[in-house]
């Protein structure tokens, strides 16, 4: 595709709080996978090399890295006030959802229907979030050194279990490097 | 909810917040000393069904915490547990992000953010996996994740289509 994509649009501060509350709300098996799904494809804020590099930087900080991503992009639209503004959204709709879970659990422990319920929306949210993964590596387009550091990086942490701060800390500086070859070569 | 219980939780997750590189969840078997070994807050099967309560509802993933600071001191115990466990570090991602919008444009900040993003897709499919391990017990979970996976990856359609479709096919068979 060649065409330029139209202008992309800048987000209010309660379209923050809003989209980020629905992120929240649909986020099973995390929020990751959705957030991308939401800003990158339905609302357009960001394109996928930028939130991306905005989920990295996010991992290497300390902290749920879903949070530290939602703070970054908060400040970047709305500096202070959207750095409240997208983490409130994010946290607000499951945490009300997951006090009345925990009601509902401590009355009713486990019920089968439930669980049945749980294991099928389960399975399609792994799906959901590995699609995402191949989404964006097709889109993102890795030269040949990139891909192989999130390949070891999906292996490490994915087969082999690896506690993350080792994955994330040990496999920075070969990203770094893999970007700097990229970006002097032609 | 006494005081002593509220500087426990401050305290406590605070500390494991702090040193969760790679998210919150990196840091379980850390929780599972604190909240099992050190204090005795419940056994470690209760911790188990907690975990994979919070993992089957959405949000992040980090609100298991909310949990744990709900079985020990209701909703205001919730609310303690969940801003020690995201309060400090959100106030250190902020002001990465003003440090990060003052040097913008700067080659070598640049290059640092293309390297990290092969380690968060690489992430993202890695807890895809651990996610389709832990559901994977006959092939018809299996056969809903890959279906799952190609109709995210090759459509744009929403993927609340598949989750319906997963909670209905779990209902029926599972």
């Amino acid at each position: 595709m060649t065409q330029d994509p139209p202008p992309r649009p800048v987000p209010t501060l309660a379209d923050l709080f809003l989209t980020y509350g629905k992120i929240g709300l649909i986020g099973f098996g995390g929020i990751n996978a959705w957030a991308r799904r939401v800003l990158v494809e339905e609302k357009r804020w960001l394109t996928d090399q930028e939130y991306a590099e905005t989920l990295g930087l996010g991992q290497v900080l300390p902290g749920p890295n879903a949070l530290n991503a939602a703070i970054m992009v908060g400040d970047r639209f709305h500096g202070t006030a959207g750095a409240i503004a997208a983490p409130a959204g994010m946290f607000g709709g499951p945490l009300i959802l997951l006090a009345g879970l925990a009601m509902l659990y401590d009355a009713y422990g486990e019920l089968p229907t439930m669980r049945a319920v749980l294991a099928g929306v389960g399975a399609a949210a792994a799906g959901m979030v590995l699609g995402t993964a191949a989404k964006m590596t097709e889109k993102l387009k890795p030269p040949p050194a990139l891909l192989a550091v999130g390949l070891v990086a999906f292996v490490a942490a994915g087969l082999f279990r690896l506690p993350l701060p080792y994955t994330v800390l040990g496999l920075a500086p070969f990203g770094i490097w893999a970007a700097s070859r990229a970006r002097r070569a032609p | 909810m006494s005081a002593a219980l509220f500087w426990q939780l401050v305290l406590g997750f605070g500390a494991i917040s702090l040193v969760s590189v790679g998210g919150g969840i990196a840091v379980l078997p850390e929780m599972h000393r604190l909240v099992v070994e050190v204090h005795g807050w419940m056994d470690s099967g209760d911790f188990a069904r907690r975990f994979a309560l919070a993992q089957a509802a959405p949000g992040p993933n980090v609100l298991v915490v909310g949990l744990f600071g709900w079985h020990v001191g209701g909703v205001p115990g919730m609310l303690t547990a969940v801003l020690a466990m995201t309060l400090p570090t959100s106030l250190l991602a902020f002001g990465f992000s003003r440090l990060r919008a003052r040097l913008a444009g700067r080659l070598w900040l640049k290059t640092i953010e293309r390297g990290l993003v092969p380690i968060a897709v690489g992430l993202i499919a890695a807890s895809g996996f651990i996610l389709a391990r832990g559901t994977a017990e006959w092939w018809l979970p299996v056969a809903i994740t890959a279906a799952s996976t190609l109709f995210v990856w090759r459509t744009d359609h929403s993927p609340l289509w598949v989750l319906g479709a997963g909670a209905v096919l779990g209902l029926a068979f599972l």
